[in-house]
């Protein structure tokens, strides 16, 4: 089913009844009587018994990025008004187990060329490698990882996550500026955590900052909630971060949400804690009101009831991308959309203070990234000083002389 | 703690921040040479949107005399053809407010909807039309009666108003639908919609309502719309030497009586382009405060004022020889700004 049917009576009924009501005219935008054009677009979402988190503030939403993604169909239904273009989205979850190319196969035999997918790399693969036979183009708005965007990069793959790159650098951007520079590194032990923390070294290396000491938490397992577990937390992150060489900051690579989330306040020194806890890179956060963000957060709470995560943020970019390339090229034809996109006229307004642009290298959306630590945005990286030919939004990730991407 | 904050930043910034600044002292030294002669008196109302507060500032001592308590957030700000009231945006208190500019206090509130950011009146000063960017609306409020007459339904966060110089239609700009909506102001309804670059934040008619330019902020560009075919005939854009075109932010316009020249606020490029209305060419780029935003001009035109909001200053623009001639420190965040007609 499509979830337009969904979200629509709960979007103000009076508004979007009148908003039918209007004239469809205007010599630039001069629109047909006629049935609007219609943009279909499918979200393949993976679903798993998600690790309880460490804070109850971060459990998981049933859901999380497709109600992004629907505010994102609603704006561009908005605009769809005037320009007699109607966009509809197709949810389709899928399992650890399932096979991803099928799946995504499935919505291109509906006749759905433009997929938003929020999945692990290897599933970005399978799928990706199943849709371009048939010309489909996804838009990853879910996994950060570079290879994706470097030696396994695809042609018919746009990315709106931004990579553990470009966050790293984000995060060793400002802690520069701040001038902690000595960090001490805490790595989780998880394939992604070591990935993560191989972001962060680069960083480190590319801004300056020193690496003291690298340790790695193990993951020993164990369940999330004990009803005494505060008792033992607090003196096992003192001990475990104690005898550290001097440091101005913890940086922790923690994707697996482990431990990162007890280091704040707890550990020997009394040093601030950044990465994975603490100052955190973020491409959006709940608390982010700048630059029109306002609007944006009170258009969500309104159609998810709760607030805006990093991931709505990215599904609902894809969206909007989808509709500016429809509204651009006066075309609901998935292939003309796409060509838009990738060419250089493409920009796109996602309140980040400055339009988003694709690096056409390896088709990742380039973007400002915020530093939240869990109640207010601290910082907005790139960092005022770190220059660029180009663009210095490509001051975060690797630039074009480093790619490995070869797109074709 | 924001004096720090500020401090700090522009202790690391450096050059961009602080450029403007430094060549005040010259200019203001310049200024005390030409201002020997009187004839105006005009007085510049800027709304803070931080400090919720109006600053009045005196144009003739080109200070700020009084700061006025207003709603929270506020933005648009707009004064009556006779110069008797202010009618001030209080987004977040979701009313347009009322100030007597004589006590210089709040009078009363208008019904605005929710969320008011920008407005703008009627010649008559009897018609009020205001953005309600949370609802995606267009609302017209009869002033004298104090009531809201119509709500008419735009595009996605509408911003921008302009009123055409006869007054039978109003330009509102959407910034997530990236629109000029052309309202007709009898049949209160959208009779056009037009096309234009990302978050388009400004629309202002020429005087002879021959052309309505529309600033896109995040792209960068203003779009030239002919009224009548409701088409983009040209669009101008904007490079500043040394500047990343990302900071290059139109949002404010104002063109002069005679139309020949525009003057557009670039945002966080610190900087007011001087265009040529007929040709489109940008002539000068004039360095203002950090993040510029409004401008509005005295009713002799003789100055233009822009508001700055990181620098928490206005820069006064003398339009003969185009040079900014002074700073005047206002609340924090400056926003708007409405003039009085004598």
């Amino acid at each position: 089913m499509t979830s337009s049917c969904r979200f629509l009576p709960r979007a103000r009924p009076l508004a979007l009844i009148l908003l039918y009501l209007l004239p469809l005219s205007g010599g630039a935008l001069s629109a047909r009587a006629a049935d609007p054009a219609e943009v279909r677009i499918g979200y393949l979402h993976l679903v798993e018994s998600k690790q309880q988190p460490i804070s109850l503030l971060d459990e998981p939403n049933d859901d999380d990025g497709i109600a992004g993604a629907r505010l994102g169909i609603e704006d561009n239904n908005g605009t769809g008004r005037f320009t007699n273009q109607h966009f509809s989205i197709e949810d389709l979850r899928v399992k650890p187990t399932d096979d991803a190319a099928a799946s995504a196969k499935s919505l291109i035999d509906k006749g759905i060329m433009l997929i938003v997918v929020d999945l692990p790399h290897a599933m970005v693969l399978a799928a990706a490698d199943a849709a371009r036979p048939a010309g489909a183009t996804l838009f990853d708005a879910g996994s950060i990882d570079d290879s994706l965007r470097e030696e396994n990069c695809r042609a018919n793959v746009i990315h709106t996550a931004p990579t553990r790159s470009m966050l790293a650098d984000a995060l060793a951007q400002y802690l520069s500026w701040k001038r902690w520079q000595r960090w001490l590194l805490v790595t989780g032990s998880h394939p992604q955590d070591a990935l993560y923390a191989d972001a962060l070294k680069r960083a480190a290396k590319r801004f300056g900052d020193t690496i003291v000491e690298e340790r790695v938490y193990k993951d020993t397992g164990g369940a999330r909630r004990t009803d005494t577990g505060i008792v033992q937390t607090q003196r096992q992150i003192p001990v475990f971060t104690q005898n550290a060489p001097a440091y101005d900051v913890l940086v922790a690579a923690d994707e697996s949400n482990v431990f990162a989330g007890y280091l704040p306040y707890r550990t020997w020194d009394a040093r601030p804690v950044a990465g994975s806890a603490g100052l955190v890179p973020t491409s959006w956060d709940p608390a982010h009101d700048s630059w029109g963000a306002v609007q944006m957060q009170n258009r969500f709470i309104k159609l998810a009831q709760r607030r805006m995560k990093a991931i709505d943020m990215q599904a609902w970019t894809a969206v909007r991308m989808i509709g500016e390339g429809a509204t651009r090229t006066q075309s609901a034809e998935p292939a003309k959309i796409v060509t838009y996109i990738k060419s250089p006229s493409f920009e796109v307004a996602a309140f980040k203070g400055q339009k988003l642009t694709l690096r056409d290298w390896n088709l990742q959306l380039r973007q400002p990234i915020l530093l939240s630590d869990g109640r207010t945005v601290v910082s907005v990286s790139p960092q005022e000083g770190y220059l660029h030919q180009t663009s210095e939004l490509d001051t975060l990730g690797y630039d074009r002389p480093e790619t490995k991407c070869k797109l074709n | 703690m924001q004096a720090q904050l500020i401090g700090k930043q522009g202790f690391h910034q450096g050059g961009r921040g602080s450029f403007p600044r430094r060549a005040f002292p010259f200019l203001a030294l310049a200024m005390t040479l030409s201002t020997a002669s009187p004839g105006f008196a005009y007085t510049a109302y800027v709304t803070n949107e931080r400090d919720n507060t109006v600053s009045v500032v005196d144009l003739d001592k080109m200070q700020t005399v009084k700061t006025i308590e207003v709603g929270q957030r506020p933005r648009g700000i707009v004064i009556s053809p006779d110069g008797k009231f202010l009618y001030i945006c209080a987004g977040d208190d979701d009313i347009v407010q009322i100030v007597d500019t004589k006590t210089q206090e709040v009078v009363g509130d208008l019904p605005s909807g929710p969320d008011p950011e920008l407005l703008a009146l009627n010649k008559t000063g009897e018609l009020l039309y205001l953005s309600n960017e949370n609802d995606a609306l267009v609302t017209i409020i009869d002033v004298k009666e104090r009531k809201a007459l119509a709500q008419i339904p735009v595009g996605v966060e509408p911003e921008g108003m302009g009123v055409s110089p006869d007054g039978k239609i109003v330009v509102n700009t959407s910034e997530t639908t990236n629109m000029a909506h052309f309202i007709d102001t009898d049949k209160r309804d959208v009779v056009a919609n037009v096309l234009v670059d990302a978050r388009p934040r400004y629309a202002e008619w020429k005087s002879d309502g021959s052309e309505v330019w529309v600033s896109a902020e995040v792209g960068g560009t203003v779009s030239v719309i002919d009224p009548v075919k409701h088409v983009v005939t040209g669009k101008i854009t904007f490079s500043v030497p040394g500047l990343r075109s990302e900071a290059i932010q139109p949002v404010g316009i104002r063109f002069t009586k005679d139309g020949k020249l525009a003057f557009v606020a670039l945002g966080p490029a610190n900087r007011v382009a001087v265009v040529d209305a007929q040709t489109h060419q940008v002539e000068k780029y004039l360095l203002v405060g950090q993040r510029v935003w409004q401008l509005a001009f005295t009713p002799d035109q003789k100055y233009l004022i822009s508001t700055n909001g990181v620098s928490n200053d206005i820069s006064i623009i003398d339009v003969a020889s185009l040079k900014v001639i002074k700073s005047v420190q206002v609340g924090s965040f400056p926003w708007g700004v409405a003039i009085s007609p004598e």
